[in-house]
């Protein structure tokens, strides 16, 4: 059992009670909706006549159907459409802050938390979304719930959970150039694969997880969920503090600096005990692209696809099944690899340092013919700041698609959606089969950078020989 | 304050053959943008019970001798897949009360477990048979005792595997987590009180 953890303190300062059942009744000290988990728990509510207990603790707003486009209204899409209109009501019927388009603060839940300091080190945090883990990059245990655990926590504020283990992942070292945060979890889930945290919260650590920027832990946490780990959190130092400094919802003035002091208490003890801990060199680590259909089918830039004869027994199945559907040969490289769509976008990499990490590829160059390039900033708030940049000058001149925020071409819940079996290199987290909207649809992860280096090559390349 | 206590249940069951049936089956992913669950119960498994045209195809869930069944016996790993809650809600909408089968998917169980819909296993030597003599005999009614952990039907007994912890919540009626964590409403308010972020960092 670990001891002193981050997740310990937080989780005992949580706790309610235990439960007769033998779980844990854990407050819960943020909830954030989307248009698409929570109607059926807002009609839940109502069937009961019942009302949101902490409404002050619940935030909304839109993202995964909204267009990316035309985002006046009604939609086109009567569904979307719906979806949108029952959130409106709902919000307002409940007395829930609802940042819509029209507040200029709508975005993908996972990054207009964070950029309205609304996220904070020490919190419980929870979303009707699997990759609510992002919230860890601040130090807080944030975990993705099911629909009848939104109605919960909105009946309760609370939830029974039974603990997790913890597993410390030490990563170490300065990373090679041309290495970005993507890089680093998909290697991790390369290592680790993708059942590995199954039970765990991770907790990434270590000299290069440190040097990182509030945004590159994000992207980290982000795709826990993808190694298995339902939680992963990084502990808050300077870097989480002045990240939050001014922000909307951070504290203010005197108030800030008593802040600094929880959040400090509750960073991991250096002799906290761990269930298990695992080392990483930061050295061994490439720009990486996924090829197959879970992330954990992963490989560096310069390597060959695996012979699948080469495999542990357990991989073989998922290898020849992925090697179908996505029409890839064994034993070739992934360098090369032509592509039909580049998205660049979602809570993974739709964040102002992954715009402008594409955008210093993409500068005075242009997309090769075929490719579509679709760039899809996070948030509003990423949009205006990438503008006030000139960012988006530089996509349009490269003959990208300059958009709106929102979920995009992640999943297929809006307009942006491959077609046939295109195939896609995207800074998405999920290359399951159909994700990105086609049943025959195929996706390969990579970083932004490495993104837009496939968008000007018209297939996989190294985005290193992009840099002079 | 808590819900029904569920000890036994008595009805006929629904033969459902095939191991790995996920929750795509057994909603498709288009229902998922649907605002309530209310209507869940009639997409059950409905790609597989009605063609494009709108026609019945030839499934169970279509044959009238296991109309009102409270009962499915189903094979191996039943639920797989996502964990949209779509799935058991449309399985306890339609009018389902146990789920029988070799086994279940993790989170699926669970979120059954929420609706007050036990997943029971058996071997798999006793599907084979309670899918044969289902189909041989619809009007077979079976009577599960969570009390005693057995099934028992036309003078047959086997005994049944069920979570403990589930077991217990069914008996108790606890099943639906909601009603024990709002009997602790003091409690909360005590946690919040000494949480530093709610408190102004006080
Ligand atoms: S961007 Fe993708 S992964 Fe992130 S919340 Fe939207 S759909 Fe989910």
């Amino acid at each position: 059992m670990s001891k002193r953890t981050l997740y310990d303190k937080v989780w005992a300062k949580h706790k309610v009670a235990t439960l007769p059942t033998g779980h844990d009744q854990l407050f819960i000290g943020l909830q954030y909706v989307h248009e698409v988990t929570s109607p059926p728990a807002f009609a839940g509510l109502r069937e009961k006549g019942t009302k949101i207990s902490y409404p002050e603790r619940t935030f909304a707003t839109v993202d995964h159907v909204i267009p990316t486009d035309d985002t006046s209204r009604p939609f086109k899409d009567k569904q979307a459409e719906l979806m949108l209109s029952t959130l409106e009501k709902n919000v307002k019927d409940f007395d829930v802050t609802f940042f819509s388009p029209s507040s200029g603060k709508q975005g993908v839940v996972h990054i207009i938390g964070p950029e309205m300091g609304l996220t904070q080190p020490g919190m419980t945090i929870v979303c009707g979304d699997s990759h609510t883990c992002t919230h860890g990059a601040f130090g807080s245990l944030a975990f993705g719930i099911g629909t009848s655990e939104v109605q919960m926590v909105m009946e309760t504020q609370t939830l029974a959970m039974k603990p997790f283990k913890v597993r410390q992942v030490n990563v170490k070292g300065p990373l090679k150039k041309g290495v970005c945060a993507k890089d680093i979890i998909l290697k991790i889930i390369q290592l680790l694969g993708v059942k590995g945290g199954l039970g765990y919260a991770y907790e990434f650590t270590g000299t290069t997880i440190e040097n990182l920027s509030m945004e590159d832990r994000l992207t980290i946490c982000n795709m826990s969920i993808e190694a298995g780990a339902r939680i992963g959190y990084i502990n808050p130092d300077d870097t989480t503090f002045e990240y939050l400094r001014g922000r909307e919802y951070a504290p203010k003035g005197e108030a800030f600096e008593r802040a600094v002091e929880y959040w400090k208490s509750i960073a991991s003890d250096k002799d906290a005990e761990y269930d298990d801990i695992v080392n990483i060199d930061a050295n061994d680590i490439e720009p990486m692209v996924t090829w197959g259909i879970t992330p954990g089918q992963v490989i560096g830039i310069n390597e060959n696809m695996p012979l699948i004869n080469d495999l542990p027994e357990e991989d073989i199945k998922s290898a020849k099944e992925a090697y179908a559907y996505m029409k890839l040969e064994e034993g070739s490289p992934i360098k090369g690899v032509p592509v039909d769509v580049v998205f660049i976008g979602a809570c993974t990499n739709g964040k102002l340092s992954d715009l402008k990490a594409a955008a210093e590829i993409l500068d005075g160059k242009k997309v090769s013919k075929n490719i579509r390039l679709l760039v899809v900033p996070g948030s509003m708030k990423v949009k205006a700041e990438a503008e006030a940049e000139g960012l988006d000058r530089i996509f349009k001149a490269a003959g990208a698609e300059w958009r709106e925020a929102g979920c995009s071409m992640c999943l297929a819940m809006n307009p942006d959606k491959l077609e046939g079996d295109q195939i896609s290199a995207s800074t998405s987290n999920r290359n399951f089969i159909g994700r990105q909207g086609s049943p025959s649809g195929r996706t390969l992860l990579l970083g932004p950078a490495m993104a837009a280096a496939a968008a000007v090559k018209g297939s996989i390349a190294d985005a290193r020989e992009f840099l002079a | 304050m808590f819900e029904e206590k569920i000890k036994s249940i008595k009805g006929s069951a629904i033969p459902l053959k095939g191991d790995d049936i996920d929750t795509d089956q057994i909603v498709p992913a288009r229902f998922l943008k649907e605002i309530t669950f209310e209507k869940m119960g009639e997409y059950l498994f409905c790609d597989a019970r009605i063609d494009d045209k709108g026609n019945h195809k030839s499934h169970p869930l279509n044959d009238k001798k296991y109309e009102e069944a409270s009962f499915l016996i189903v094979g191996k790993n039943f639920g797989c897949g996502s964990s949209r809650e779509h799935a058991p809600q449309a399985v306890k909408r339609y009018g389902i009360k146990a789920i029988i089968g070799e086994s279940f998917a993790e989170i699926f169980a669970g979120n059954c477990k929420s609706l007050g819909v036990p997943t029971i296993t058996v071997t798999k030597e006793e599907v084979d048979m309670l899918l044969k003599h289902t189909e041989n005999h619809p009007e077979t009614i079976y009577m599960l005792d969570l009390d005693n952990k057995v099934l028992k039907f036309s003078f047959n007994s086997i005994s049944i595997q069920v979570p403990e912890e589930f077991r217990i919540a069914f008996i108790d009626g606890t099943w639906n987590a909601t009603a024990l964590l709002a009997a602790n409403s003091d409690k909360v308010k005590e946690t919040v009180s000494s949480l530093p972020y709610i408190n102004n960092f006080q």
